[in-house]
């Protein structure tokens, strides 16, 4: 029972780790709380229906059109409605980022329909018994993909050039260009990556979940933001370790029986640790730049 | 080399500068020297495209670069080491100084850049691993003028490089930089310690509230009474 609940809640949580890392990376980088990044998550999984719907595409190829498709969305994102207000007081991009959310919602239910649309069955329903628990063919190949794209995130980050300057960026954004970076570039980069992490997290929950919604970025987006809050938010690793936290956590509260408090879980637990740790589980002592 | 006309730079309604004017010639250490809340760092920050001049000109090599973003202005030749030495804290001294190369291509350049910093300063060498957020201050300072190396500027700009330096290490930020220019590389250096600079310096500016108040040679400022009394502590 515990084992079990606890990969279905890894499994679930490192959806939200995918998302959670989009929203720490640009908060790194920009200050910016990218309120329209649940959206990206939820374009990413119906791109991914169409690939293999309309398209018929094998569903590895969908993944990968579908964060093709969010990386161009989330970079145009940033260019028309935060770059332009990138010197100005900090709640203007904060309140254009919430004008984008209910912009991409609004359009997707204009194109899709405000009903929940169904994601085809792209895996079968193997399922492996390991010992008392039981693993789904699906569950394996989230946890595989989810893993895989983290751990190529650490290396781009430590090891290729555009990743130290990502690094050097969200550490002192000044100085970072003092160095010879196009800081605009690397603004677009972070984006990029972080919106096709959450293409990725959307077109997995489809599979898991076999149903998506024009406004499933809301809560999904909303948890993430809490689990990259609750890890200290500018910080990778903390993203990760705050998503598996409360996927944990959330498939826990279910299985202990308080399943009608499913979406309460996350937020309970953001007040918590802030109550406790207000930089976050991993979050550093705030700095104050001179 | 540079030729700075009628610069004028307000935060908002805070007049920073009023209209500066003044020339570093190729080769030269020129010192800009004032008190705090004078301008210095102002001026330097429009030089290197942190910040852009409401008006007046910023010529280097006869070329306008006043409207550039700072990575253009890195690559057309000038490097500033920022006040507060400013080094990426959370990266090692190697990755610093790696970040220092940013716009240099090849894999062998950077390396030998960094074998240069490493001969200069051996105590960066020994710490090449350590993160710079746990350097010492004067490390730190060596951190910040080696990482500007890196780049192979022709104009290095050093906003008081010897603040909240033990005495012993001013005179060791000095001789270096003294050095750095006779390898080629022209400084424009801004410090309080008027006293040091004036030293090692060939021309030097006076700003006072945004305003250049005097100019000269070196050894003209180090000597005229007003300087001696208001900065040089005589
Ligand atoms: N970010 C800023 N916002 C508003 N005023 C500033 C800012 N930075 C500097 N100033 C003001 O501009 C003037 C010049 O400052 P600065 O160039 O830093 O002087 P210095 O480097 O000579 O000590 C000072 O009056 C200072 O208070
Ligand atoms: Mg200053």
């Amino acid at each position: 029972m515990f084992w079990q609940q606890l990969i279905n809640g890894i499994t679930l949580g490192s959806t939200y780790a995918l998302i959670a890392l989009g929203y720490t990376m640009v908060y790194g980088i920009i200050q910016l709380i990218n309120f329209a990044h649940g959206e990206i998550y939820m374009i990413g999984a119906f791109v991914g229906v169409v690939a293999v719907t309309v398209f018929q595409l094998n569903i590895f190829i969908a993944l990968f059109v579908a964060m093709t498709v969010c990386i161009i969305i989330g970079v145009s994102v940033e260019r028309i409605a935060y770059k332009p207000l990138r010197r100005s007081t900090r709640l203007a991009p904060l309140i254009s980022a919430i004008g984008v959310s209910i912009f991409l919602q609004t359009l997707m239910t204009l194109i899709a329909g405000p009903q929940a649309v169904g994601f085809p069955q792209v895996i079968n329903d193997q399922l492996y018994h390991i010992g008392s628990v039981t693993v789904s063919k699906v569950q394996v190949i989230i946890l595989i993909l989810a893993s895989a794209l983290m751990v190529g995130l650490q290396l781009i980050i430590k090891y290729l050039r555009i990743g130290k300057a990502m690094r050097a960026a969200s550490e002192d954004y000044d100085t970072a260009s003092l160095m010879g970076i196009n800081v605009n570039r690397v603004i677009s980069f972070t984006f990029a990556l972080g919106s096709a992490l959450a293409a990725a997290g959307g077109v997995m929950v489809g599979m898991y979940f076999n149903s998506i919604h024009p406004l499933m970025g809301v809560m999904a987006g909303t948890k993430a933001f809490c689990a990259a809050v609750l890890g200290g938010i500018g910080s990778i690793p903390g993203a990760m370790l705050g998503g598996l936290f409360l996927g944990v956590a959330e498939v826990g509260g279910v299985a202990l029986g308080y399943g009608g408090y499913r979406d309460a879980i996350a937020f309970t637990l953001l007040i918590l640790v802030l109550l406790f740790k207000p930089t976050g589980l991993l979050g550093r002592p705030i700095q104050r730049k001179v | 080399m540079l030729c700075v006309e009628n610069l004028h730079y307000s935060y908002g309604t805070i007049n920073a500068l009023s209209g500066i004017s003044f020339q570093v010639n190729e080769g030269e250490i020129v010192a800009l020297i004032g008190a705090n809340g004078a301008g210095k760092s102002t001026t330097l920050l429009n030089i290197s495209g942190l910040l852009h001049p409401q008006s007046g000109l910023i010529k280097y090599q006869g070329v306008d670069i006043s409207k550039l973003p700072p990575h253009k202005v890195v690559e057309a030749g000038i490097s500033l080491v920022p006040e507060g030495r400013r080094v990426f804290s959370r990266m090692t001294v190697l990755e610093n100084l790696v970040m220092g190369a940013y716009l240099k291509k090849s894999r062998v350049e950077i390396k030998e850049s960094i074998e240069r910093v490493f001969d200069r300063f051996t105590r960066l060498k020994e710490r090449r691993n350590q993160l710079a957020g746990t350097l010492s201050g004067g490390e730190q300072q060596m951190l910040a003028i080696g990482r500007a190396l890196m780049s192979k500027p022709k104009l290095l700009l050093m906003d008081e490089p010897s603040m909240g330096l033990a005495p012993m290490l001013v005179q060791e930020i000095f001789s270096i930089a003294k050095e750095i220019n006779q390898s080629g590389t022209t400084i424009l250096l801004v410090e309080q310690n008027a006293y040091m600079a004036l030293s090692i310096a060939q021309h030097a500016y006076v700003l006072e509230t945004g305003a250049i108040v005097l100019q000269g040679t070196a050894e003209e400022i180090a000597n005229n009474p007003e300087v001696k009394k208001a900065y040089l502590g005589e």
